[in-house]
Order: structure tokens, then sequence, then C-alpha cells
């Protein structure tokens, strides 16, 4: 049987207690581009990722910080700023919440599409937010790894597998959650020992498969909030091998706010196509002030083909991953159009 | 005979229950006192020398009780005795990634983990060999040494009926190339076995084997232990199909660590190393040229196969013919030549996966036809039963066919599918596929030569009328226990679940030869249907003296023997049980069961492909094409299948739909590929196993044809049905897009590639699949050449003897 | 590492027992429990054959760690026949209609994935007793099953659904 190298357990009651224990555990301390195996401390919260990356020796941490026991870490509450969901929510209350699925189309739909039920069960939205980045050379067992001589994501000495002149890793952004979140404008809540900031989930992910969010190694991702969405409709499609447990190989999700036929916003945010999701300007420029046409509807996928710069580390292929991104923003954007 | 009370039925299997409830004990679930646990250290070289093995600092380990190392285990093991070429673990040399080097035994599984890293083994790395093509390669270093030419393992020609003739007399020739790629079992069970040497010598392993007997064999070999001190346990497999059929290291090593230890010891592969234990389906490289009349009537066949071997030989003999044998089964063929040649390569061992060896040309046969019908501007479905072997006869390679329900099975599939209405009807992006196919039930011969039973059973009856069969087989989820139980039942008239099963034992139970070849019905049937008779004799006996009715009146049946003509008249089972053992003593029998000779022929190679009875089978596959994204979707497979008699038509169909749904997986998704030496996707996540939201609907059609040797009429089920789903899909793909698929698996990029719109790019094709060896690459296509002018060489100079 | 002591609530007993921190709820289960009718194939949530029931919800047992469980109820496959048994007055423990129809409806061929697949099946009748066949393919999407072909499953589960309903 596979099992956890050894830590031991914190359960705080608070994301206070959490945040000072992360500090006391040295976690500021943590830096990954000394290989993701050298974090001192993690945060679990459903552990749906966590452990099997532990499991595989990609994380060895010593001690092991649950959310599990936090007051009020779940919960789904309406108020003047929009929506706010707390980071302990499963993902299966995200999907099944009537707002949510009501005003929030792309998040309920992207809910729904992670892994199994029972993964959905445990997993929880800040968990999906935090994702750590895939790639068919690093989410392998010590032994595999070992015997290829592992990658940079492990071992900054040595070189990335998919690419070995690539200064730096290009592992995939994979959750489901975070392109119907950024299509959705949402914000998140981080909380340190310091207090809490927000910011643009846009601005949370960088295109590095290693240090893939900006947040530190002693924060906290407590919330993710979504803006009012009157006027907004959005869908979610993603691209995999297999109808569950499957990671997206292409995931987009577009959101589009229209008076009337026309558009007077939108949102485009494309997943599993580069080691960071992203909105795509380009397709919201080729969609605002128009009315959802043909015309309109090509230019944005034309934006969406050019954005997707999917390697060879995911299960499918370049070309049938960056094709599949263009017919998905089609399909998506026929869908809101009709 | 009068009606059957047991056989036939739709009851519950009598080991349902032990699942249902969590009580059914799995290898894993064993739990011994002062049990130690094992892990194995693994080669992370594809092909190298072992220059260091030092093992000093892993056992100073505290925990760590034992180490084993290849040297401990000198003796060549492996299935088939006559190509015996692996060691228990690895000895000097390993030959893929993943090959067992060493084993740990320690108190608990962290720290025998946590040892391996401690174990100090260093390695001269050897250009690895990863094609087919590299490997016909006479400049490469060798895998084995024993390989006379290149990294050949084996290589057969058989020829019948004169071809030349036949291709002449041909109106239309087509000569097609195709690609299976390999794929592997992937149980949900990972291997488990548990050894435990105790203090009187003797040694006990429980171990999800097929093949209990055949383990036997080589425990004694490589341990040095008597086989009479060794006792095999197969404990419930949770899946084999065929992946379980091989002895494995994890067995020699638990057992060897057992002796030395004189602890229980258990080893459970983790499902990366189920991976590389393998001995799933081999990659094939095939070539068929055909010759058919304007009427379609078959005139000869020449098919090559090029196998991709793994590191080892494991089945790889037999896998080599029967990639031949069995294409002369389904439809009449006048000519017939076989090349095959299998290669060794630097990665884990293929071997038998369900339809063994006959799959891969199953797949291309099947293909090829459709492209027959479609030149010739037939009925796929017509066609192929206007041209059937017929029952009763013998094939061009000497194979006796007896019930043949094929003809039954396409006019069914036709009923129900409104194939011949719908194919070429259908919008484009959507179409509907037909295939036949053909399955053995179980080996003509053991893997070793002997002349004795292939199954042996014995039945015993208490004076609390109690049965219980003794049965050496194997239970791995395919219902061998039930089908012992249900026959014994139907035999002495009583109910399945009053019988007590003791089976997979070699100390308590008459030999099985295993859970392989779809032989355990037919055979291991037969042999407790001898044994239960014998005992039904002295029952009826005892009924007929006590009631003073003639026994020809007398009816078992219900836990009583009835007179046929008034029921009131009975004696119930238990005090027939009584009054005959009084009469004859304790109520033992033993029965057994051999092949009939003359089956197949007498040439050189001809041992595989003889089976007592043939299964046939037909699908048809209905797909829809995105024609944007290339995703392909099966909606729905329709299976008929002639298992003879369906002795339990609800686990006949259960194996039917299950071999349609590891056929669908195989095809559209699932294959064992590498990257450098390296398995790509070695994991459940990666590996793409179809889910319940994958799985088309699938639908089985029961044919019975009462085939004259099998028990009360009964074929097998387990395998032939996952053959003929696999070209069905590859037909209907063809009929929703135009594009013969002639490689597997079908992949989404593949479709696009086909459909010129990957990545918008790129022209439309109406194939693919290989063009020939190495696909143009020089080398291969001149190593190709060579083995080709070898192979005529040979054959002239046989002609000239 | 140390042991810790820790209290599971499991099919209606209260448990404690000794485990290392780093052991998850399966191990614990099997191997300090001797409930091995839980079954493992992965160990990395890639076919749910561990599924348990925590609080009626199914999770998966290999990425669960018993600290995490708290005094939450765990169900496993031995809890699955009514809960009731041996009581003075009881009959014998009575199966649960998805054990009766599933042995009906031959919906276990090897039994591996049957633990695993009983937990997913009975999270879904529990809150939906009238499952479409959607639902079903739904509530299984995380359990693999290596010999059916999902096909006789549905029947079982439905056979079940409607036993259940008194149908």
């Amino acid at each position: 049987m596979l099992r956890l190298p050894a830590f031991t357990m914190e359960r705080p009651g608070t994301y206070a207690e959490a945040a000072t224990l992360l500090r006391a555990h040295g976690a500021a301390r943590g830096d990954l581009t000394r290989g993701t195996p050298s974090l001192p401390v993690m945060l679990v919260a459903g552990g749906t990722d966590l452990f099997p990356n532990m499991k595989r020796r990609q994380f060895t941490p010593r001690v092991l910080i649950s959310l599990g026991g936090v007051a009020d870490a779940t919960g789904i509450a309406r108020d003047k700023s929009g929506l706010r969901i707390q980071a302990g929510t499963t993902l299966t209350t995200v999907a099944s919440d009537a707002q949510v699925r009501e005003r929030y189309t792309a998040l309920a739909e992207a809910a729904v599409l992670v892994s199994t039920p029972q993964l959905r069960n445990m997993g929880t939205i800040g968990g999906n937010i935090c994702l750590d980045t895939r790639c068919n050379w690093y989410d392998q067992s010590a032994f595999w790894r070992g015997a290829e001589g592992f990658c940079m994501k492990t071992h900054p000495e040595v070189v990335c597998r998919v690419a070995p002149s690539s200064p730096r890793c290009l592992a995939v952004a994979s959750a489901d959650t975070v392109p119907a979140l950024l299509a959705l404008g949402a914000s998140v809540a981080i909380q340190s020992a310091d207090g809490t900031r927000t910011v643009a989930l846009a601005d949370l992910h960088q295109e590095d498969g290693i240090a893939h969010t900006k947040i530190a190694r002693d924060e906290i991702v407590v919330s993710v909030t979504l803006p009012d969405a009157t006027g907004w409709r959005s869908t979610y499609l993603k691209q995999r091998d297999r109808g569950s447990f499957d990671f997206p190989i292409v995931g987009l999700a577009v959101a589009v706010k229209r008076d009337g036929a026309r558009v007077t916003d939108a949102r485009v945010a494309l997943t599993a196509v580069a080691s960071r999701p992203q909105l795509v300007a380009d397709a919201a420029k080729a969609l605002i002030g128009g009315s959802l046409d043909e015309a309109a509807i090509a230019a944005a996928a034309d934006a969406v083909h050019k954005a997707a710069r999917p390697m060879d580390n995911t299960s499918g292929t370049i070309s049938q991953r960056k094709r599949t991104a263009r017919v998905f923003a089609e399909r998506a954007l026929r869908a809101l159009a009709a | 005979m009068a009606e059957l009370s047991v056989l036939g039925k739709r009851l519950p299997k009598v080991n349902s229950w032990a699942h249902l409830t969590g009580s059914a004990k799995y290898a894993d679930d064993l739990f011994l006192p002062r049990m130690l646990y094992g892990r194995l250290l693994r080669s992370t070289q594809a092909h190298a020398r072992i220059t260091k093995l030092d093992v000093s600092r892993a056992l100073a380990h505290p925990g760590v009780v034992a180490i084993v190392t290849g040297p401990d285990m000198p003796e060549t093991i492996g299935i088939m005795p006559s190509v015996q070429d692996e060691t228990a673990l690895a000895i000097d040399r390993v030959r893929y990634v993943g090959e067992p080097v060493a084993a740990i035994a320690a108190i608990d599984e962290d720290t025998a983990f946590e040892a391996m890293s401690l174990i100090d083994v260093e390695y001269d790395p050897l250009p690895p060999i990863l094609t087919i093509e590299d490997a016909l390669r006479e400049d490469l270093p060798k895998i084995h040494e024993k390989s006379r030419r290149a990294n050949i393992f084996k290589e057969v020609h058989l020829s019948f009926g004169d071809l030349d003739a036949g291709f002449a007399s041909a109106d239309h020739m087509r000569d097609d190339w195709f690609f299976f790629e390999g794929n592997t079992h992937a149980p949900i069970e990972s291997h488990s076995a548990v050894a435990s040497f105790e203090g009187d010598g003797k040694l006990t392993i429980w171990t999800c084997t097929q093949v209990p007997h055949y383990l036997h064999r080589e425990l004694e070999k490589a341990l040095g232990l008597p086989r009479a001190k060794i006792r095999v346990v197969a404990t419930p497999s949770g899946g084999g199909f065929g992946g379980k059929s091989d002895p494995f290291a994890h067995e020699f090593a638990a057992c060897l660590l057992s002796m030395r230890t004189k602890r229980p010891v258990k080893i459970t592969l983790d499902r990366e190393e189920v991976f590389y234990a393998h001995r799933g389906r081999h990659p094939v490289k095939m070539r068929i040229k055909t010759g058919v009349k304007q009427d379609g009537e078959i005139t000869a066949v020449h098919f090559q196969s090029w196998l991709d071997g793994g590191a080892y030989s494991s089945y790889g003999i037999a896998t080599t013919y029967y990639t031949g044998a069995l294409m002369t089964v389904t439809y009449r063929i006048p000519a017939y030549k076989f090349d095959g040649v299998r290669v060794y390569t630097n990665k884990p061992p293929c071997g038998p996966k369900r339809g063994h060896g006959t799959t891969q040309p199953r797949y291309a046969l099947e293909c090829q036809l459709d492209k027959i019908a479609v030149d010739l501007g037939f009925d796929a479905l017509e066609y192929r039963k206007r041209i059937l072997q017929p029952a009763n006869s013998r094939t061009v390679n000497e194979l006796r066919i007896t019930s043949m329900g094929l003809g039954q099975c396409l006019d069914e599939l036709g009923a129900k599918t409104k194939y011949s209405e719908r194919h070429g009807q259908l919008p484009r992006g959507k179409g509907v596929g037909i295939a036949g196919s053909a399955y053995i039930s179980g080996a003509g011969l053991p893997i070793y030569w002997n002349e004795m039973p292939h199954s042996g059973a014995t039945v015993k009856l208490d004076r609390g009328g109690g049965v219980t069969v003794y049965c050496g087989t194997a239970e791995i989820g395919q219902g061998s226990d039930n089908m012992l139980a249900s026959v014994a039942a139907e035999c002495l008239g009583v109910r399945p679940e009053d019988v007590h099963v003791v089976s997979g034992d070699t100390s308590l139970a008459p030999v099985d030869l295993g859970s392989y070849s779809s032989r355990v019905t037919f055979m291991a049937g037969n042999a407790v249907k001898d044994a239960a008779w014998k005992l039904r004799e002295w029952l009826l006996d005892a009924a007929s003296e006590r009631l003073a009715i003639p026994r020809e009146c007398l009816v078992p049946a219900d836990r009583r023997i009835t007179d046929l003509r008034d029921p009131e008249q009975f004696v119930t089972f238990d005090d027939a049980v009584v009054l005959a053992e009084a009469k004859h003593g304790t109520l033992s029998a033993a029965g057994s069961y051999r092949p009939p000779q003359g089956i197949g022929g007498g040439y050189k190679g001809a041992g595989v492909g003889p089976s007592p009875a043939y299964s046939f089978q037909a699908s048809v596959a209905e797909v829809s094409v995105d024609l944007e994204t290339g995703v392909v979707t099966v909606d729905r497979i329709t299976t008929a299948h002639d298992c003879g008699r369906a002795l339990s038509p609800a686990n006949v169909e259960g194996q039917i739909e299950g071999s349609a749904y590891m056929g669908y997986g195989e095809i559209m998704g699932e294959e064992q590929v590498f990257r450098g030496g390296l398995h790509k996707k070695p994991s459940l996540l990666d590996y793409k196993i179809p889910t319940s939201l994958d799985t088309p609907e699938l639908e089985a059609i029961i044919v019975e044809t009462i085939d004259k040797e099998g028990p009360f009429g009964a074929k097998e089920a387990g395998e032939g049905p996952l053959n003929s789903v696999i070209p069905a899909i590859a037909n209907a793909v063809y009929d929703a897009i135009g594009v013969r698929f002639d490689e597997t698996p079908i992949t989404a990029d593949k479709v696009l590639a086909a459909l010129g719109k990957r990545d918008n790019r790129g022209m439309p094709k109406d194939r693919i699949g290989p063009e020939g060896m190495g696909d143009g690459q020089e080398a291969a296509n001149a190593a190709l050449r060579r083995l080709s002018f070898t192979t005529e060489a040979r054959e002239k100079k046989k002609a000239n003897a | 590492m140390t042991k810790q002591l820790l209290t599971l609530n499991v099919n209606g007993e209260s448990r404690t027992v000794a485990a290392e921190p780093h052991h998850t709820l399966l191990e614990v289960l099997r191997e300090e429990l001797q409930l091995t009718g839980t079954k493992h194939g992965c160990e990395l949530g890639e076919c749910g054959a561990c599924t348990v029931l925590v609080d009626g919800v199914a999770v998966l047992s290999c990425l669960t760690l018993p600290m995490q469980v708290g005094d939450a109820i765990v169900t496993t496959v031995e809890g699955l026949a009514d809960a009731g048994a041996g009581a003075p007055g009881r009959e014998a423990r009575k199966l649960h209609p998805l054990q009766t129809a599933f042995a009906e409806e031959g919906a276990a061929q090897c039994g591996y994935c049957t633990p695993g697949m009983l937990m997913s099946a009975k999270a879904l009748l529990d809150g939906n007793p009238s499952p479409t066949r959607d639902d079903m393919a739904q509530a299984i999407s995380g359990n693999l099953c290596r010999c059916t072909g999902y096909t006789a499953i549905y029947e079982a589960i439905d056979s079940a659904a409607r036993m259940a309903r008194g149908g």
C-alpha cells in the first residue's frame, strides 16, 4: 500500500490560530525554489490534492496544519458586495448551491466537473484555487521520478523535462473552478498573522509551474467573493479523456453581460493550456460592444486559439488541445447567445 | 435428460454474500500473528548490468528483519517450462524499469519503504531496445544472450493449403497493415501474497494467483523446497483478466523471506508496481494479405505478426502462435500462411490478457473483411454469414470445430440492431459497425507436457446431507466457485447454495490447471460433473431400493429423489445419503477431465489452437464522432455470444458485458506506452480505465448451441466476447466518418488528423495506421527484408529437403 | 513517530485505537480495526475502492486522516446491513436492499470494487430514493469497476431502490 510520509498535525480552531501556527512552524522560510519537497509546513483542507502528492513524495512537510476544524470555514452567503464563499466549502456544496447555479452558472458547472463525487465531497473551493500545477513528468512516484532523474520542480538543479531549455517549470494549471471564477470576476481574501488582504483572482496566479500563485507560504486563502451578477450569463466547458476523475486538458469559461442584444461586458478564461489560468483579454475585446453574432464569436475564438499554448505534458496532444480551445470558445459563446 | 433444476436459472452466485458483506478474504486482507511486511526494490534502468548491490546499510536499519536478492534464488523460472528466461529477482542484469532487484521484510510497511532507499545499487547502463524495429536489428546488444538472431525470442512459420494457387485464383486482393497498441489488465485489486513458513518445515502461500498449480511447480524450483512441503492457496482475486497467471517476484520473495525469518511475510504491490508486473496485451504489428473471389469467397490468407514481447518470455510462445492459430475458425479459408515473430524489448514483459494473442489479429481480420465488403459492395453482416466455417468441420490448419453458432449470433444481432438497414444510412458523424470472432474453451494442451487430467474434482457427501466440492480452480471473479456448486447441485439434486466449495488449494483439492484460456467451465465443469455423477448413481440406487421403483424413473431435484411419474413417491436427499453411505461406505468420488485426442494437427506448432470447443460471437457498435473536437463516443455495443449453454445466464451476460467494456477501453484509450524506457502512465489516473460515464450502453444476447462435449453443453463466455467489440467499433467509426482506423487506440487527435483539422492544418486522410514496418524508417525496412529473406530461404530449404 | 489515541465511531461502535498521525482512515480501518471489507486499489484517489461514508457522505478513506474525522459517524461495508442486530428480540442481521439486489443482479463479479460501490450507491439512495440511470451513472462515477461494465450495477441499484420503496 502506498502510504504517507510521517508528519505531525495541528488542528487550529480559527484561521487566526492557523496563521499563527504557520508562522510558528517557520512557513515563511519555506521556499518553493528549493524544490517542493523542501517545504517544512503546509496547510491541508480536503487533502485530495496534497495527500496524493505527499504519497508520491512531491511534498514531505514535517508539519501539517489542518483547516478542517476551523470555525466558519464553510458556507455561502450573499451580501452587498456579491456572493461570498468560505474557502472550506466543499465543491459538492458549491456545485449544488441554488444561488451559484442560478447566478454563477459557470462556477456550478466547473465545480461539478471536478474529479469524482467522493473527491468533490472532500475537496474545497479554497483548495481548488490553490491546486498544485500538474505535469506528467512531475505527478509520478518518487521511484519513477528517480528513474527519470527528477525535474526542476522538486530538484532545482535539474532541467525541466518537458522542454530542457526552458528557464522555468512548465507544469500546467489544472483547477476547473479557477477559470470559472476568473470569468465571474472573483476576488480572494487572504489571511496571515499580519492581517487580511483582498486580491483580484486575476492577479493571484502567475506563469510559473513552481511558484504558480502569489500566495505567501504563511498566508491562507479564507474566502472567495463573486461580484453581483445581474445581467451576466456564464458557462464552463471542460475537455478530458474520461467523464470523471480526469483533470482538464482544456478548460474554458465565458461570462457575458448583455443589455438587450448588446454585449456590455465579457470575460473569457482558459485553463490547462499554460502554467497559469488566464483571462483572454483579446477575446473579451472582440465581444464587448457588439452583439453575440458569428463574426464576434469567430474573432473571440481566434483570440482564444492564439492564447492557448499547451505543452506536451498532459494527456491529449498540443494540436488537439489548441483546436478544442477554439471550438469550446465557439460553443460556449453560441450557447450564451441562444 | 429431464429438465434442469439449477443450470440455466437466474440465481445469485454462491460466493456473492461474502463479497457483499465485506467478509471475503482477499490476500491483502490476511493478517497473521508476527507478520512482516515486504517491499520490492525495483530497477530504475531499462537495460543495465548491476555493478553493485549492497544491502548492508538497509539491513542495519531499525525494523528491517531480512533482505533477499537475486542470487538467493538462482534457478531460472517462468510459466512456460520450455523457455524459462527469468529469475525470481534480477541477477547481474536488469531488463526493464521496474524489474524487481531485491526484497525487504520489515516490521511494518513504512519501515520497509524507508529502507529501500538504503540499498546501494549501481548500474552500468546498456542501450535500451524499445521498438519492434530496433529489436530486429542485428547490430544492437542482445537483451538475452540466448537469442540466436537479433533480439528475436521466437519465430514461427506455418503454411496450410496451396497459398499460391489460392492467390492466383482470387478476383480481388487486399494487403493491409495494422498496429494494435499494448495495454494492460488493471484489475482493481493489486497483486498480493502472504507466505508463512512454519516450524514443521512446511510453507503456505496465500496469493491472488490465477494458476496455483503452475505457481506450485515454480516455487519448488526457485526455493529448492520439495513441492510436497508447499501449499499454494489461491485467494479470491479482485480481477485477473490474465494478469495474475504468471509466477511473480513478490510471491517468491515473500516465501523466501518467510523461510529466512520464520515469520509470515506479506507483500502487496502498489498500483504503479502492477503496471510493471504487467504481462498484458502485446503491441502487435500485422500484415494481412487476403484473396477473394468475386462472390467474396476467401481463396487464401497470408498473415504476418510482429509481437513486442517486452523483457521476458512469459506465455510468449503461446501468444505468438495464438496470433495465427484462430484466424481460420470463423470463416472458410482454404489456404493459409502464418509468419509470426516475437521480439524482446526493454519493457515490462507482455503476456496473456483476455483473448490472449487472438484479439489483435481478430481486429485486423475483421477490419479487413469490412474493407472487402465495401470493395465488393456487400452488406458486411450478410457477407460474413455467407463465408462461415461450418459446424462439425476441420479448418485448414486442422482444428476440429464442433458446435458453431456464429451464424445465429449474426442473425440475432441483425434483428436486434437493424445493422443492415442502418449501415451507410446514418448522418455524417454517426456510424454502426459489425464484427465477428471466436475463442477457445480451454487449451487442448497444458503448458507442460503430461498425460494427466487438466482438471480434477472430488465431491464428498456427509451424513447431514452436506455436499462439498473440492477443485483446484482459482476464483477470479469469473464465477468458477458458483459454476462448481451449480454443476454439482444439478447432478445431485440439491441447491447451489447448499454446496460448500473448496477451491484453489493445492493441498486440499485436486489439480486444476488454472483460470486461463477460458478453460474452467468446460474442463473443471466436466470434472465435477464426472465426480458428482458417480455419487448420483449411488444415491439413485439407494432410493430405488428403498422405494422399490426402477432407477430410470427417479430424478434428483430440490433435495429429493422423486418418482417422475408420481411426485408423492420420493426419498429426501438426506435420507438417500444415509442409505447410500450404509451401502457403499464413505461417500466421496473423484472426477477428472482431459481434452480428447486428435482435435488438432500433428505438425510442429500444432499444440496451440486446438480446443475441445470454440465459442463464437459477434458485436455491433454504434458511435458518434464530434467532427469539431475529434472526440468519439461509443453509444452502444450489442454482442451476441454462442456459449454452448448458459449454465448461469446472469453470469454469462456479465462476462459478455464485461468483455465489451474491456474491449471498448482497449480501442478508445487504454495504452501501456513508454517514453524512453519509462512507463508513461503507471497510475489509474493516467491509464484510462473507462468510468461509468464513459461506458456505452451494453447489451448481451445469449446464443445456445448445446455443445456435445461441454458440461451440460456449455462453452466459454469470459474472453471471446472481447474480441468482436474492438473491430466493430473501428468499423463503426469508418461508417461515421469514412476513416479507417488500422491502429489502436482511436484518439481525438488521430480523428482530427484524419479529418484534416489538426490545429486547422493538414489534409484529410481516409486511413490512420502503419504503412509497413518502421513507418518508412530505412533500418527497420532492412531488418524486415532480412527477415523475410530468411523466411523464404528456410521454406525453400524445407521444400528441397 | 509516536502513536496517538483516537476514538472513531464506526458502524455504531465507539472504537479507541492508537495510530500514527500519518496513517490514513483506510489503514486504521483495515489494520487497527480489522475492518478489511474496505478495499484499496491505488491509495491516490484514482479508483474509489476505499469509499466509506462519513456522516452519510461518500469519501475516500485513503485520503482521509482519522484525526479529521473526529466524532463523525463512519460507515463501512461491514455496517451496511441492519445496524440494530443482536439486540434481544431482534432477528439476525438483515441485509441492506443493495446487498440483496447486487447478488440477484450479478452486480459483483470479482467483488473487489463492490464495498466502495455499495457505499456510493447507499449515499445516492439515501438522498434520492428514485434515481434515474443518469443519477446512478453520476453517483458511481468515482468507483472504477473492471469486471461488469457497470450495467448490472445499474440494474442492482434500481432494483434496490424499488425494494426500499416497497415496490
